[in-house]
């Protein structure tokens, strides 16, 4: 379909999880809106290890079996010379993380949006934005080849890790190599793992600044995958390499059915994420947990909250920034102290060596974490290891 | 001049997102670099796969 009307009340760019939630949000708010994708389809090719909390997924959508390929019980996380911790969060012991099907799933949110009345136009990519009166007015965009000018009340960026809407429109989105995750992922078939659990590995050798998962994704089959400070990337020593030595020595069995690569920001959120006219959701705000690398989740909440305040913002016709901000105001409000923890524990986790990460987890050897969350565990390690984590204190009391 | 290995990309923006001067633009399966480009390296430096390369 091509885009006909050129005036609208919002265009997002970014058809993944924050724009078709922004989109679903708003439309259903009433507003006119349509949602522009680059891509020719929605949701491929994946750039995600596709594991999130169902708990929290619930919130936003109804699992379906469509887009679910795998459900988790916990986690096991090894130390480098292979000790390991159990973690689930759940504590009435059944299945707490799925595995989903991007490619599905991003679709679904997709067709949820149009069908809670967004337009929806593929194969189009924004190139600009058109801004008047220091006012953001809409974009530019190719569609099929052909340029064209889309105008709008208000712009909503979702366009991910390589976000160029907040640039054009001033705010400064550009990450430092050791604020990106840079990471290769396999999708391995045909290979003897426990189904239940997902596997985390740290150690310098196998994910410099980073870690491996191992995701199940159903059917004897798991996405092993991992990802390392953009700034200890180096020739040969890339995230495809050392997946390739690890899938080789582990799994020397197994099929690779799909390669995955992609990066993720773990800067912690953009400092701002509005301007006069527009907005900034998801990865294109950096949105995602500097931590875990986990920003599906994070991407949809924000979606949520844009979309409802850019929609009354459009019938109090009032688009500037200080009304646009009340956005950012609900989402730090949300999330912002979650997300300033987990960078913490991140600029002092890509600071220790091997040794250290063994002391960590043998500091919480046969402890039960059967009923903790990720922020419970986290504070036992900062009690444990009061020396190593002084600069952690102040935030896991 | 940066040279992009289009056989062995695969499109994932991650070197997008570290341009100082955002002359990298990734059109769907294929990636653009502007003239204003000062050959930093820093895109090449963060690629997961090696596609990318400061030419001498
Ligand atoms: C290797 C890896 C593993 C990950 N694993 C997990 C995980 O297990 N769990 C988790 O929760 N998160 C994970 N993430 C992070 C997660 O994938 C992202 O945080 C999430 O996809 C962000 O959603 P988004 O909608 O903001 O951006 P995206 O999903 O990236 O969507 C952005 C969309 O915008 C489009 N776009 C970009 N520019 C333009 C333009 N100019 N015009 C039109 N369209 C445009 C893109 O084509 C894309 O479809 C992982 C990331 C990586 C790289
Ligand atoms: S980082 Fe590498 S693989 Fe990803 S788009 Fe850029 S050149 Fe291609
Ligand atoms: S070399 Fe530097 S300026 Fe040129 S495209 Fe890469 S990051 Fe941008």
């Amino acid at each position: 379909m091509t885009a006909k009307p050129d005036k609208y009340d919002i265009v997002i760019v970014g058809a993944g999880p924050a724009g078709s939630i922004t989109a679903k949000t708003a439309a259903a708010h009433g507003s006119n809106v349509l949602m522009i994708e680059k891509r020719q389809a929605i949701g491929d090719p994946v750039r995600c290890a596709e594991g999130v909390s169902k708990p929290q997924i619930k919130e936003h959508i109804e699992p379906d079996e469509r887009w679910i390929a795998a459900e988790v019980k916990g986690s096991r996380i090894y130390a480098p010379d292979g000790t390991s911790v159990e973690l689930s969060e759940d504590v009435s012991g059944a299945e707490v993380g799925y595995t989903l099907e991007r490619k599905l799933f991003d679709r679904a949110l997709a067709s949820e949006a149009a069908l809670a009345g967004a337009e929806v136009c593929v194969k189009t990519r924004a190139t600009g934005v058109i801004i008047e009166d220091g006012f953001v007015k809409g974009i530019t965009a190719m569609h099929l080849g052909e340029e064209c000018e889309i105008r709008a009340d208000i712009v909503i960026g979702a366009d991910g890790v390589e976000s160029k809407i907040g640039r054009w429109a001033g705010i400064n989105t550009t990450l430092q190599p050791s604020d990106l995750e840079t990471g290769a992922q396999f999708l391995v078939a045909d290979i003897d793992i426990d189904q239940d659990f997902c596997e985390f590995h740290l150690g310098s050798a196998i994910a410099p600044s980073g870690y491996l998962w191992v995701f199940p994704k159903g059917n004897r089959s798991a996405n092993v995958g991992l990802a390392i400070g953009g700034d200890v990337c180096s020739q040969g020593d890339r995230p495809i390499d050392l997946l390739r030595n690890f899938v080789e020595e582990r799994y020397p069995n197994g099929k690779i059915i799909e390669i995955v690569v992609g990066g993720v920001p773990t800067s912690g959120p953009l400092e701002e994420m509005v301007t006069d006219g527009l907005m900034l959701v998801g990865d294109a705000a950096r949105q995602s947990d500097p931590l875990t690398g986990g920003g599906i989740i994070n991407a949809m909440d924000a979606g949520r909250i844009a979309g409802e305040v850019a929609a009354q913002a459009i019938s109090e016709g009032n688009v500037s920034k200080a009304r646009l901000q009340e956005y950012e105001t609900i989402w730090r409000e949300r999330h912002g102290k979650r997300l300033k923890r987990s960078l913490a524990v991140k600029n002092r986790f890509v600071t220790m060596n091997d040794s250290d990460l063994n002391n960590l987890v043998h500091s919480v050897e046969g402890i039960d974490f059967s009923t903790m969350t990720l922020f419970e565990m986290l504070k036992v390690l900062v009690r444990k290891n009061p020396k190593m984590l002084l600069s952690l204190r102040k935030l896991f009391v | 001049m940066i040279g992009v290995n289009r056989y062995k990309c695969g499109y994932c923006g991650a070197c997008v997102s570290v341009c100082p001067i955002g002359a990298v633009e990734l059109v769907e399966t294929w990636i653009e670099i502007a003239d204003d480009c000062t050959e930093c390296g820093t895109c090449a430096g963060v690629c997961p796969i090696g596609a990318l390369e400061v030419l001498k």
